[in-house]
């Protein structure tokens, strides 16, 4: 329950964090810290443009992407405490739910039939399906180390058994992280605040999207990145109690937020064909998360 | 003689351009281009002459710095072998000529519509009814992009058609922004008006333009500017380069989402497009240029404040350049995206920065001088991978040069005094070719005057009328998702194409 606010409180920060760091870079005054916040809350003020060539799909894609998230969120547990959904393998369960949110928003951008949404809808797709086996491969490895399955039970065991095991929590946050920066569409696999419709990702497939629509879309990137910057500190803080917890929650979150901003100000987007490469690569880190379990396990050599 | 030889700026009467049968024009022409990447046609146009059309080819001699001016009458029913069927740098005039007169042009590779200009010959093409190359595939996929854009940029069409995320082609169609720039000169009798016109041709390019047209205009009443109003328009020139340049690295960087380069050049522009607000009021430099006069003389102060702005300037672009250009992430959109081979830029007669940066020296400041160039002995700046990143790199050259020139200048002109004596009235029946290197390449103005010393035709030629072609090359066998960067590598203008 503890989880659900506090992922519910850093969404209404995270993006407006990203942005203001990237204003700081650049010396900009910058928009405040709650303008997405308040940008979404006008969106969901207004009402919906429909084309006459979609169907059904597009109508219910965004509401449907929207539930698929804070059902998601929901699973997400707050170090020893549990989320308000939690049982064996429920992290399985949490990658489909979003699967399917991802899936509703691919076929209503194949629904509107433009061109330009068929190619970002064809991105999308190919880059859930590389980031799919880094996932698995991480989680499976923490459910070998800790002899549980479902997220809570991970997390809260994670480091019980040696300190070496921080070791893999570092490298399993930089998986995660990526695999944040591919599911919201961030650089450098993705350009957010770009205007050229050939070079988007995520933004191109939302082109059609409009008032209260967009702003459910909106809102569940904004979940999003909290519910991946909650992972991430799921795996350092199994054993604190929450007077420590709360703030390193903020503070994981913050500079999660400010690492995305930095990104963003100083490299280029990646070239389209290598962000496939990129994004399966980190596969391989999580295969050596893998090993580092079976090595501490015993069970290699 | 088949043909009359003449320097940039050079006014002739039209009669001493012999006149031969189109079989000879044909000869003439195809055999300047053949085999020799140092000679190109500037312009190619035809006007109406009675019953018949005057067609004028002019070719430029980069080498010996003249231009070849060659004629003949044909019938607007003719059918007469294309040039472009061999040579394709050819390829637009023919369109054009066909579009305005219905000449055909028998083996021309694709004679379609070219700007719709009001007054074409056949209304019935329209810019709906245009004819697409189209393959039927059940594999490929075609994506049509604009005439609205995402951006705030001008209108065009693009087609392409793809195989998954690679071009296999892409057709670009023009002709929305057609205002009838070339009428309006004929319409608009007043010389203020006209220069007006001149500086709309594109909004990127109005010292160039402005120029261009300056000197025509000067060359047909027999004026000669002093050196001191020479030098500033060279200056004002160069600064536009400098301008231009740096906001075209900026909106490479934005294209690839580095948002410090987008954010520092996009900074370090401002200052020099205020100076040129402090200068003549406007920041494109509108209302600077006006033939036979001096508006707005660059004084000592002036030069003092360029100075500055130009020291402050000249570290930050370098700096900044340096990050850049070192980066991996960036490195690797930019490096052998959008190529175009020598050949290819040599076929297509491809000009201007576009055209160095594949290799191909072409500069009108070294091979045709006019204005402050004479004394200036500019030295091109030639790459030779034709990529985004060759086309950067001169851009990112040609500042530091312009800057050197800049200085150059402002020491010269401490010295000179400005003496204003107004221009009298065009020579009549007479043609002058004027051409001038604006940031993006050559631009080429060609006047022709009737007995009465008004003017009959007015044909502007702007560098992106060739460039178009380059980037449909470029983006060839490339992702879908570099056109853009690819675009902006080269950054022509729709409405210099359009008129």
């Amino acid at each position: 329950m503890l989880s659900f606010f506090l992922i519910l409180l850093s969404a209404f920060f995270f993006t407006g964090v990203i942005n203001v760091t990237k204003s700081i870079y650049t010396g900009r005054k910058g928009p405040g810290i709650l303008q997405p916040v308040y940008d979404t809350i006008r969106l969901f003020k207004k009402g919906s443009v429909y084309s006459t060539t979609t169907s059904f799909i597009f109508q219910i894609a965004p509401t449907i992407y929207f539930s698929t998230v804070v059902m998601a969120m929901l699973m997400v547990p707050f170090g020893q405490s549990k989320g308000l959904i939690s049982f064996n393998g429920d992290f399985i369960f949490f990658a489909y739910v979003l699967a399917l949110g991802k899936f509703f928003s691919i076929i209503s951008a194949m629904d509107t039939g433009s061109s330009f949404e068929g190619m970002g809808a064809s991105r999308e797709a190919l880059y859930s399906m590389f980031a799919e086996p880094a996932f698995f491969i991480l989680l499976g490895s923490m459910a070998l180390l800790t002899g549980q399955t479902s997220f809570q039970e991970i997390f809260a065991t994670l480091h019980l058994g040696s300190p070496i095991s921080y070791a893999l929590a570092v490298l399993a946050s930089f998986v995660l992280g990526m695999i944040m920066m591919i599911e919201n569409s961030r650089m450098p696999i993705d350009d957010p605040k770009t205007h050229l419709e050939l070079t988007m990702v995520h933004e191109v497939m939302i082109l059609d999207n409009s008032g209260f629509d967009l702003g459910l879309i909106q809102s569940a990137g904004m979940l999003k990145f909290s519910i991946y910057g909650a992972l991430i500190v799921n795996l350092f803080i199994g054993m604190f109690p929450y007077g420590y917890t709360i703030p390193m929650f903020f503070a994981i979150q913050f500079g999660a937020a400010v690492v995305t901003g930095t990104i963003e100000s100083f490299m280029a987007r990646f070239r389209m064909s290598h962000n496939a490469q990129f994004i399966f690569a980190l596969t391989s880190v999580s295969l050596l998360i893998f090993f580092g379990v079976l090595m501490l396990l015993g069970k290699f050599i | 003689m088949k043909y009359t030889t003449i320097v940039n700026n050079q006014t002739i009467p039209v009669s001493q351009i012999p006149e031969i049968p189109y079989d000879a024009f044909f000869e003439l022409n195809a055999g300047f281009v053949t085999d020799a990447p140092e000679l190109h046609c500037v312009n190619y146009f035809g006007y109406p002459a009675g019953s018949k059309v005057k067609l004028i080819c002019c070719m430029a001699d980069d080498l010996h710095h003249v231009i070849h001016v060659s004629s003949c009458q044909v019938h607007p029913t003719d059918q007469l072998p294309s040039l472009a069927s061999q040579l394709f740098c050819f390829e637009k005039f023919e369109r054009e000529i066909h579009e305005n007169f219905g000449i055909q042009f028998t083996g021309h590779p694709w004679l379609k519509p070219l700007r719709y200009a009001h007054n074409r010959k056949d209304p019935g093409q329209t810019i709906a009814n245009y004819p697409f190359y189209s393959i039927h595939s059940e594999e490929l996929h075609e994506v049509g992009v604009g005439p609205i854009h995402a951006g705030v940029i001008e209108p065009g069409h693009f087609r392409f058609i793809c195989n998954g995320e690679q071009i296999l082609h892409l057709e670009i169609q023009l002709g929305y922004q057609h205002r009838g720039i070339e009428s309006l000169f004929l319409s608009k009798t007043r010389l203020s008006e006209r220069v007006q016109i001149a500086e709309s041709i594109a909004g990127d390019n109005v010292v160039a333009h402005t120029l261009a047209f300056a000197a025509a205009w000067e060359s047909l009443c027999g004026y000669k500017p002093s050196p001191m109003l020479e030098s500033a328009r060279t200056v004002a020139l160069e600064l536009e380069r400098i301008a231009i340049h740096t906001g075209d690295l900026s909106a490479a960087c934005a294209d690839i989402a580095y948002q410090i380069g987008s954010a520092v050049f996009g900074r370090l522009r401002t200052p020099v497009i205020n100076f040129m607000q402090e200068w003549c009021g406007n920041r494109l430099a509108k209302g600077l240029i006006r033939p036979g006069t001096d508006q707005y003389p660059f004084t000592p102060e002036l030069a003092q404040r360029l100075a500055e702005v130009l020291l402050r300037f000249e570290p930050e672009f370098i700096e900044m350049n340096t990050e850049l250009f070192k980066m991996p992430s960036a490195l690797s959109r930019f490096e052998r995206t959008g190529t175009v081979s020598l050949a290819n830029t040599t076929a297509i007669g491809s000009v201007g920065l576009a055209a160095r940066a594949s290799g191909l020296s072409r500069d009108i400041r070294s091979s045709h001088p006019y204005a402050g160039y004479h004394t200036l002995k500019h030295e091109p700046i030639v790459k030779r991978h034709g990529d985004v990143y060759s086309r950067l790199q001169v851009r990112k050259q040609e500042v530091p040069q312009s800057i050197g020139y800049v200085r150059e200048l402002l020491k010269s002109m401490e010295t000179s005094q400005t003496v204003a004596t107004p221009p009298g009235t065009p020579a009549p029946g007479s043609l002058v070719v004027s051409l001038v290197e604006g940031w993006r390449g050559e631009i080429c103005h060609c006047a022709v005057t009737d007995a009465g010393g008004e003017l009959l035709i007015y044909k502007v030629k702007d560098p992106s009328f060739h460039n178009w072609m380059a980037l449909a090359m470029a983006v060839r066998n490339n992702e879908i998702s570099d056109f853009p960067i690819c675009n902006k590598s080269f950054n022509l203008s729709y409405c210099g194409h359009d008129l």
